[in-house]
């Protein structure tokens, strides 16, 4: 099968992906737990970012034996994280066929230059972005799905809504402006002009966007849902939680019902304890400054 | 003519701008009153897991099965053929039950096994299948027509008015069968 239809295929299973959360997981159990809660995919890692941050140090891709216990414990669609850079690590997680890979900041960067040429794999990539820039040069490197970086373990959604709203800024921008003047934007933003006309023609990515980083309530994931994103990632958010299965089942109702306030305020009652989350100020470690 | 097209999860957009195209008018599906009045249903591909789930949650599951055994027109694709099946081989759940197939979730493997292939399709040449994740159907019960085949399986079929397909049209330019869907 030549490249771009392995990429058509890959830009559809994100499709079928939409209007769902993706959960972060670290064991089979939590897997279930989340499959059972309505998760549409799980993204299997030994740590969640909240752990990351508390215990320091360089953090790696994930056991492939835990990976695959995962794989066997649920029916959707399992995703793991990579360095960024670290094709390696990529390559493994291609040969135990992961459903897609997160070439993701909340690891340690493998490389501080550049990210993997996804263009050489057949497994599908998503990778974070602060901004369109970031957004389309990941899609030249061969990403199939986008999310927002936000702060990842923080339980705080300030740099998750940040980031949508400059994406979704500067896509208006580029609506906006001349055919003439793309050029331009294209070096600008050090990407190809057909993907700047793209965007200038449709008005979106040309794949999906989800939002990731920070979101720990049903009401920032539908906040999220709100300002544009497709779906949702929950990190930290829901096993950090009280009562993670409730708290999951809420959160992925929310983004069915995202515009429907009766039924968000139905679904926040009795949640227990959020998780505590912390402010970027008190923040060590900003992940999101990882990966250009 | 009204389509009532479910938006609980997954590639519903891609349906509603497919029937739009044909110059159909769409509803969005969340709610039990939502189904009020239209005239056809479809249900997108996205997770059959999660889809299963809200139609319970929402109150829509009963209201949905009865329609649809009472002769509603329904398109349902890849999770929404999950949906439809009376039973399926390798899960213990079943939801809708309202066409009598055994279906095998994931039957072609995980992300690395979908593909595309071009066939016949419920007589229409050449049509694009998309296949992501897919499912195939088993076994197929008195009355079921199929309609498409790819590699030595059902991918597609017709029952009443329901037609159920492994595959996405609506990740393809190819209208013919949402076409033949709103000529049901």
């Amino acid at each position: 099968m030549d490249w771009n239809t392995q990429y058509e295929l890959n830009k559809g299973l994100a499709q079928m992906l939409k209007g769902g959360v993706i959960m972060d997981v670290t064991t089979p159990e939590q897997a279930k737990i989340a499959e059972e809660s309505g998760a549409c995919a799980v993204m299997a890692l030994e740590r969640i970012p909240a752990d990351i941050r508390a215990a320091g140090g360089v953090s790696r891709m994930s056991d492939p034996k835990m990976i695959k216990g995962i794989q066997e414990a649920v029916s959707i669609p399992v995703m793991a994280k990579c360095r960024i850079g670290h094709f390696v690590e990529a390559q493994i997680l291609e040969a135990i066929e992961i459903d897609y890979i997160d070439e993701s900041e909340v690891l340690s960067p493998a490389d501080d230059i550049y990210h993997i040429n996804k263009r050489e794999f057949r497994v599908p990539f998503v990778c974070g972005a602060r901004d369109l820039g970031e957004a389309l040069r990941r899609i030249n490197e061969g990403a199939s799905m986008i999310r927002t970086k936000g702060e990842p373990g923080t339980g705080d959604v300030i740099q998750a809504v940040r980031h949508m709203r400059k994406m979704n800024a500067e896509i208006n921008r580029i609506v906006s402006m001349r055919k003439d003047e793309l050029y331009e934007e294209a070096k600008t933003l050090q990407v190809p002009f057909d993907l700047v006309l793209y965007v200038h023609e449709k008005g979106k990515l040309p794949v999906v966007n989800f939002a990731a980083g920070g979101v720990a309530t049903p009401a920032d994931a539908a906040l999220m849902v709100q300002l544009g994103a497709e779906g949702v990632f929950v990190g930290s958010g829901i096993f950090k939680s009280g009562d993670p299965k409730k708290r999951a089942r809420a959160i992925v109702e929310a983004v069915t019902h995202y515009n429907e306030p009766k039924v968000i305020a139905a679904l926040s009652e009795d949640l227990g304890e959020a998780m505590v989350g912390i402010n970027p100020e008190e923040i060590k470690i900003i992940m999101e400054e990882r990966g250009r | 003519m009204k389509i009532g097209v479910f938006a609980l999860q997954g590639a519903f957009i891609e349906h509603i701008n497919a029937l739009k195209r044909l110059g159909a008018d769409c509803v969005e599906i969340r709610n039990s009153d939502d189904i009020i009045g239209v005239d056809r249903l479809v249900l997108p591909g996205g997770e059959s897991t999660v889809q299963g789930k809200l139609l319970h949650k929402t109150g829509l599951f009963e209201k949905t099965k009865d329609l649809i055994d009472q002769g509603m027109p329904t398109l349902a694709t890849c999770a929404g053929l999950i949906l439809l099946a009376s039973s399926l081989s390798n899960d213990e759940n079943t939801y809708l039950s309202t066409l009598p197939m055994t279906v095998k979730r994931n039957a072609f493997g995980r992300q690395l096994g979908s593909y595309e292939e071009r066939g016949k399709v419920l007589g229409f040449e050449d049509f694009p299948m998309v296949f992501i994740r897919a499912p195939y159907i088993e076994n197929i019960g008195d009355g079921v027509e199929r309609i498409a085949e790819s590699k030595g399986h059902i991918v597609g079929v017709k029952y009443k008015s329901q037609i159920a397909l492994s595959f996405h049209p609506e990740l393809t330019d190819d209208l013919r069968l949402h076409e033949y869907f709103l000529s049901i």
